[in-house]
């Protein structure tokens, strides 16, 4: 029993204490060896770290609660483009364009729709015809991505609002606009998965799926709803990001999939789903950025991010059997 | 007594799967505060029954009422909205979700906004928890607890809602005695409200312990209803099985020859300890004990599947080292598994190829997989094993399974083996195809196989073998030779009660 | 009587409908366009979809082995910048850089079969960290520079990407060949049976004496192999690189080994659907530019295809179009 608590102590707190361990890593690595001049646990690098997390970070979030439910979204890099580009193209649009800043929170409004709809297409199908979601959004992510260049061919969309660049830049206490959004995204849906009805029925869902059928819940909105809050999720994650940058290119989110699932699964969330925090994917999106701006403050090339960032995942994946391991008692199959 | 309005009322319930017919007209009551206890071997029915009850399956024919009103059930929630609950075998929890939780799983009380109304929640199940006088609280985490535990939660799930009918399956199966007293005064309480009880259990201890009434099951139909005080284990099991006991034992003794097998003080953790026993060539030698008792780990040990921690095992009086199943297999051990749909077939691949799976390697026409040879292998155990599928490109899935079993069985005779294990080798087998098996077991014996039968049905047992093994716990507590043996004694000897008469 | 032709047809149907479409639309596009099924037209469409075809043929094998592979992009540009740049080492030259950087793709698979086939660990979490790692690494190998061959003329190189023999392109050649050759290991050997047991029952085939480890460990080398030999193709057609040339290629690859209709649960699929899975890519893409649609037209209707085409096929199998899910 003190073992298993032991255990579980390691798994929840893995995240938070490799945190430390970087922080602690590049400043001293930092200053002994003077590669750089400044401190790495600088309060402004901190709040631009929170900063540079929260596109990924937002979507991480929404994946999940996909993957709590077993389930995986690979769309979500085409639902955040397709969002930008809805909300950027819109502000030309002529009566929007007549409207001048007050077409803002109309544009954020078509975005937000735009991953909502897109998200519960994925829900639907997934829902209705029974397939796997990760066939479903493997296919979704090329058609997403094709209605992007469709939209606007092959290149940029722009959309400059000066308002809209201020709102984005923003500074409340030092947390610019995106920052924000990010913290108030994981305090909601943390919320929502550790004291709503919903999301514990999430948690039971993916742990036990027929026992939760037999109990009465249905799973198909249930899928859908998620599938939703995804698609809105992206969207958010857009909004928050290109209401600053105001141009979009149609090859924007390529592979944020792959690094929000990878910092889902560094948070500690299960892929066969049932367990997993909100908590935790901020600990493992907050680390991947760490990793960045460590590396390169330590004068290491921006290029070994990658490779750093994967040999951990791949680690992380290993500590986690030993961990689960049953000893040599084991069945060998 | 009759005064009472039934409980729960089954009239004619008929349910069929492609190619069975799984329930075929059973009709029983159960009383308010009766426990009732409902028996058959396995794949007599019972379970089906329980699942049209509970709500899983919808009968094809029949009728069900509840307190006389005739009713329908679409789903498990419908069924425990009718006052049936259903407390399973299997357990059917959520892991990562605490103790309240997985109670009121599906109806978690509710505020505003959508939020979990926690108070509600942890007060309630605490309540249900002191009656059962359980040692966690309501905010335990379900994966923390013991087997024995979760499945108390699973009992306290059936004491949330008034419930009319409770249906216990195989309840003490993971319980040790202590947490046995204490499911037993609930029960007792649960009859004192007037509960009407469905008791399933192979445990005829329990059962007379326990029950008012017993109905019995064979083949999917209902053979009749006794009352508990007035039965005795031996008329139960003639209803159960349809023929005496006696007449199926076995004993013709057929010429045995060399030790083909023999194992010294092999143990394997706490799984099983000094398992000591020799086989030989020529006979049967089976292995009776509850689930649990290590029966299947010996095999799986044997077979390479696990370590031991200690002991040897000689193989025609040399000792080999087997520490994996392509060693077990080369050293002409072979092991027919005890779940056939998992360990046992691809169900997705066609006869042939699972027949000739382990040997695919060495049927070969220079680079490529002899097919010719393959389909004179299957051809051949089609023949003699008396395959039905319609040809060797049948999926194995869509075989019934006494087909599948022999398929499993025609894959480790065309090994050619020293040592051909069969870990029970009828489970969930029509009887037809039962004594098939049981016909070919006895067979392969005097072709001169050196034959392992483990199995949980004592008349199986009983019928095929020439020498059996009783496990408890881990260790072999007794042998005895087919002549010897009664199941009085064999009962004993499984359950830890030492009979050391002999 | 009438019934059992609709059964059987229904039955071509649903075993064969992936290659029932295919020839459906083909027919279409070509009384639409004859030019469509023009020879030349023919091997452009297939020479385009070698790349994409060749790496499919290594996952289906990961895949029916019951597994994922979603490094193949990226080891893709880490094998196309390679063999580019040993190609412009003197030391080296384009015949050593080719095996050379076999050797090494080969090494990153091996690592792949390793973690997934003896260490046990999840396949999609591993292949998803070396798909970030063989990124990082090709950066880092590269400088972040992309590679060229400075004297285009010099060498013979450029012929597995541009190169024909017996008037068939050397890429269409490769991709047949490879498909051929991989297609009767596959469907014919030992090694093929095992690849479809340990995917259609791992435990079974375990008990069966089956080594899983290796057999899934084999199946990434194989998976390497391929994405070596497309990475040549790749390197050789255009004599230059960009470190992020296979990005997004792993998805795109797994669509059409999904469209072929191989399972991602594992033990189904065959090279024969694979290789229909890729030209119904290629060719949608070619009959959608015909028709004078963008490229990007495709993916929307690729996106249609594959869900359309599992529907069906899980619909067949159980019997009801739509999901028993409440």
């Amino acid at each position: 029993m003190n073992n298993d608590t032991l255990k579980n102590l390691l798994k929840n707190g893995a995240i938070w204490g490799f945190i430390v361990l970087e922080l602690v890593f590049f400043e001293v690595a930092g200053s002994w060896w003077s590669l750089s001049d400044n401190a790495f646990m600088d309060l402004d690098n901190m709040l631009l770290l929170l900063k540079q997390s929260a596109p990924i970070g937002i979507i991480a979030i929404g994946m999940t609660v996909i993957m709590i439910n077993g389930n995986i979204d690979l769309s979500v890099g085409a639902i955040f483009a397709l969002s930008a580009i809805v909300m950027l193209d819109s502000m030309s649009w002529p009566f929007m364009e007549a409207m001048g800043d007050g077409a803002i929170p109309l544009a954020w409004l078509f975005a937000l729709l735009t991953g909502c709809l897109l998200g519960f297409v994925n829900g639907m199908v997934v829902w209705k015809t029974g397939v796997d979601a990760f066939i479903v959004t493997l296919g979704a992510m090329l058609g997403y991505r094709g209605l992007v260049f469709m939209y606007n061919g092959e290149n940029p969309t722009f959309h400059l609002n000066w308002t809209m660049v201020d709102i984005a830049e923003a500074n409340v206490l030092g947390f610019e606009t995106p920052a924000l959004v990010f913290l108030a995204v994981v305090l909601v849906v943390w919320l929502l998965m550790t004291r709503s009805i919903h999301g514990r029925n999430a948690y039971a869902i993916g742990d036990n799926r027929e026992a939760a059928v037999n109990a009465g819940i249905r799973v198909g909105p249930h899928f859908l709803i998620n599938f939703v809050l995804i698609g809105f999720l992206s969207a958010l994650s857009a909004v928050a990001f290109y209401s600053g940058s105001g141009s979009v290119n149609p090859n924007d989110g390529m592979l944020f999939e792959l690094w929000a699932i990878t910092a889902v699964v560094l948070g500690g969330t299960k892929l066969t789903g049932g367990r997993g925090s909100i908590i935790g994917t901020f600990g493992g999106v907050i680390a991947i950025q760490l990793l960045r701006k460590g590396l390169g403050h330590i004068g290491a090339n921006s290029e070994t991010v990658n490779l750093v960032i994967g040999s951990i995942l791949i680690i992380v994946l290993l500590l986690d059997r030993q961990l689960n391991r049953k000893g040599a008692e084991e069945l060998k199959v | 007594m009759t005064e009472l309005t039934p409980a729960l009322r089954l009239e004619g319930i008929v349910k069929t799967f492609p190619g069975v017919r799984a329930l075929d007209g059973v009709s029983f009551t159960v009383l308010p505060g009766e426990v009732h206890a409902l028996m058959g071997e396995n794949g007599a029915g019972k379970s089906t029954l329980m699942k049209v009850l509970g709500g899983i399956y919808q009968p094809d024919e029949g009728k069900i009422f509840i307190a006389e009103r005739e009713t329908v059930m679409i789903s498990p929630l419908e069924a425990k909205a009718k006052g049936v609950m259903f407390i399973h075998q299997e357990l059917s929890l959520a892991q990562e979700l605490s103790v309240a939780e997985n109670i009121y799983l599906g109806e978690l009380p509710r505020k505003s906004f959508g939020r979990v109304d926690w108070k509600t929640l942890f007060d309630r199940t605490d309540a249900i928890l002191d009656k059962l006088k359980v040692g966690f609280n309501a905010r335990t985490r379900v994966g923390d607890l013991s087997i024995a535990n979760q499945q108390m939660v699973e009992i306290a799930r059936a004491l949330t809602v008034d419930a009319k009918a409770v249906i216990f399956d195989e309840p003490t199966a993971s319980l040790t005695d202590a947490e046995k007293v204490v499911l037993f005064d609930v029960i007792a309480d649960l009859k004192a409200q007037g509960v009407g009880i469905i008791y399933i259990s192979h445990r005829m201890e329990e059962i007379f312990r326990m029950t008012d009434r017993i109905s019995v099951l064979r083949d999917g139909s209902y053979r009749g209803t006794l009352e508990t005080a007035k039965t005795n284990e031996d008329e139960i099991t003639q209803m159960m099985i349809g023929r005496s006991l006696d007449l199926t034992r076995n004993f013709e003794h057929v010429q045995t020859g060399d030790v083909a097998l023999r194992v010294e003080d092999l143990s394997c953790g706490h799984l099983f300890q000094n398992a000591t026993f020799e086989v030989r060539q020529g006979e049967v030698l089976g292995f009776y004990g509850l689930v649990g008792a290590g029966r299947t780990e010996i095999a799986e040990t044997l077979f390479g599947l696990r370590k031991p921690t200690s002991g040897r095992i000689f193989l025609k009086g040399k000792e080999v080292r087997i520490s994996s199943p392509i060693e077990a297999i080369s050293n002409g051990i072979s092991l027919v598994p005890e779940d056939r749909k998992a360990q046992g077939l691809v169900l997705g691949m066609n006869c042939r190829d699972n027949i000739t799976l382990p040997q695919v390697s060495d049927l070969r026409a220079g680079p490529f997989v002899a097919e010719g040879a393959e389909v004179a292998i299957y051809d051949q155990y089609r023949d003699r094993l008396a395959i039905k599928a319609p040809s060797w490109r049948a999926i194995a899935g869509n075989l019934s399974g006494g087909n599948q079993q022999k398929i499993v069985i025609g894959k480790w005779l065309s090994m050619q083996p020293e040592v051909l294990i069969v870990d029970e080798p009828t489970r969930g087998i029509d009887v037809g195809s039962k004594s098939e098996i049981h016909n070919l077991l006895r067979e392969l014996a005097k072709q001169g196989y050196a034959v392992i039968v483990i199995s949980s049905e004592m008349p199986e047992v009983l019928h095929v073998s020439d020498r059996i093994v009783a496990m408890y716990h881990g260790e072999i507590t007794r042998e005895f030779t087919a002549e010897e043996v009664t199941e009085d004694s064999l009962i004993q000897a499984i359950s830890g009660i030492s009979g050391d008469a002999a | 009587m009438a019934e059992a032709m609709v059964k059987s047809v229904g039955g071509v149907l649903a075993r064969q409908g992936i290659l029932v479409a295919f020839l459906v639309f083909m027919i279409g596009f070509t009384f639409w366009n004859p030019r469509f099924i023009d020879i030349d037209n023919v091997f452009g469409v297939i020479r385009s979809s070698a790349i994409l075809g060749v790496m499919a043929l290594g996952v289906t094998f990961v895949v029916i082995g019951g597994n994922l592979d979603l490094s193949v992009g990226s080891m893709l540009s880490f094998s196309a910048i390679v063999v580019l740049d040993l190609h412009e080492n003197p030391a080296f030259g384009p015949a050593l850089a080719i095996p050379a950087m076999f050797a090494m793709t080969l090494c990153l698979g091996a690592l792949n079969g390793f973690l997934i086939g003896y260490l046990r660990l999840n396949s999609l979490i591993v292949t998803l960290g070396m798909l970030s790692a063989i990124h990082g690494l090709t950066l880092t190998y590269s400088g972040g520079q992309n590679m060229d061959i400075a004297n285009q003329s010099a060498t013979w190189f450029d012929v597995f990407g541009r190169g024909s023999a017996l008037g068939i392109p050397v890429p269409v050649l490769i991709f047949a060949l490879l498909a051929a050759f991989l297609g009767i290991v596959l469907a014919k050997t030992p090694f093929g049976r095992k690849v479809y047991a340990v995917g259609g029952n791992g435990t079974a085939a375990t008990f069966s004496g089956i080594p899983r480890a290796r057999v899934v460990f084999l199946t990434y080398i194989i998976s390497a192999f391929c994405v070596a030999t497309a990475g040549l193709i790749q390197a050789s057609r255009t004599m230059g690189a960009q470190n992020t040339v296979g990005q997004g290629l792993e998805l795109e690859v797994l669509a059409a080994v999904i469209l072929g209709g191989a399972s991602l649960l594992g033990g189904s699929g065959t090279i024969f659907k694979t290789v229909i899975g890729v030209l119904i890519l290629g060719f949608i893409q070619n009959g959608l530019l015909l028709a004078g649609l963008e490229f990007y037209v495709q993916f929307v209707v690729t996106w249609v295809i594959i869900i359309l085409a599992v529907w069906l096929d899980i619909a067949t199998k159980r019997g009801k179009l739509w999901s028993p899910i409440a």
